[in-house]
């Protein structure tokens, strides 16, 4: 096993390009893979301190994680395409229904 | 050595394919690339030795989440989507404050180097051939300590599935028929 440094930073550096996703890209469907990018550097620091303690609670723990971000993402694409039925965009920019 | 190896690999693998999906105009490129970096994630699961999460991760996100995403892509027309600026108007602010966010962690990081044993007040970890088999231990933590958890979750996928079911359903055209 490599020392605990080398997984968080890949941990970190996944986060990171998970929030840029979020941050900079318009298209609603891109935003919410960069989520799942997000979920996925949280899962590698729990699964990565459920090793080093010799608990296997992290994993568990992970599991409901991604249970949680295949709900999310079922629950988001359906929301998507709702507002792409209604409103003909996938840009974040263009849903702007309550201003005036 | 083949431990080292096979985590650069895979850490290589997922941070390329986690940087090739926020890049890529076209959001079926992305997709593809997000299932890339799902797999090498797994990857690291294995390496941790979390058998039961890596199989997870390739039956749920690779499997299920993809196909999710790869069907909504085919359902909603994305020409538009790739005609169009890729990212949005606040790029410099954004970007700053990504960049301060990153060299933050990157300084942490290192400075916790220094620290005895990697800034991490823990004993070394167990070696490999110590450890309980994955599933044995999953199974008894999950039916044991977190069985409420693990029921309501069940309950959560229910009520997202039913939840999604009724927010696509297409109005318009039951009503016309």
């Amino acid at each position: 096993m490599m020392s605990p440094a080398h997984y968080l930073f890949l941990s970190a550096m996944l986060f990171l390009i998970g929030c840029l996703g979020v941050v900079l890209r318009r298209n609603v469907m891109i935003v919410l893979m960069s989520i799942e990018l997000i979920l996925n550097a949280v899962n590698i620091n729990l699964v990565l301190f459920s090793r080093i303690f010799g608990d296997i609670a992290g994993q568990a723990f992970a599991l409901f994680v991604m249970v949680d971000a295949a709900a999310e993402t079922a629950v988001g694409l359906a929301i998507i395409l709702t507002l792409v039925r209604n409103r003909h965009t996938v840009f974040a920019g263009e849903m702007d229904l309550l201003k005036w | 050595m083949l431990d080292s190896l096979l985590f650069y690999c895979f850490a290589g693998v997922a941070v390329l394919g986690a940087v090739l999906t926020i890049s890529r105009r076209n959001p079926m490129h992305a997709a593809f690339f997000l299932t890339t970096t799902l797999l090498a994630t797994g990857g690291i699961f294995l390496e941790l030795r979390a058998g039961v999460l890596f199989r997870t991760q390739i039956i749920l996100y690779a499997g299920g989440v993809t196909a999710l995403f790869v069907s909504v892509l085919l359902l909603v027309r994305s020409g538009d989507a790739v005609r169009q600026v890729r990212f949005g108007v606040k790029k410099q602010m954004a970007t700053a404050v990504a960049v301060a966010l990153g060299f933050e962690l990157i300084v942490v990081l290192f400075l916790a180097r220094r620290l005895p044993g990697g800034g991490l007040l823990v004993r070394g970890s167990a070696p490999v051939d110590q450890l309980p088999p994955n599933a044995v231990a999953m199974a008894t933590s999950l039916f044991g300590d977190y069985l409420l958890p693990f029921e309501m979750t069940s309950v959560l996928l229910l009520v997202a599935m039913v939840g999604a079911v009724v927010m696509a359903k297409n109005r318009k055209r039951h009503e016309r028929s």
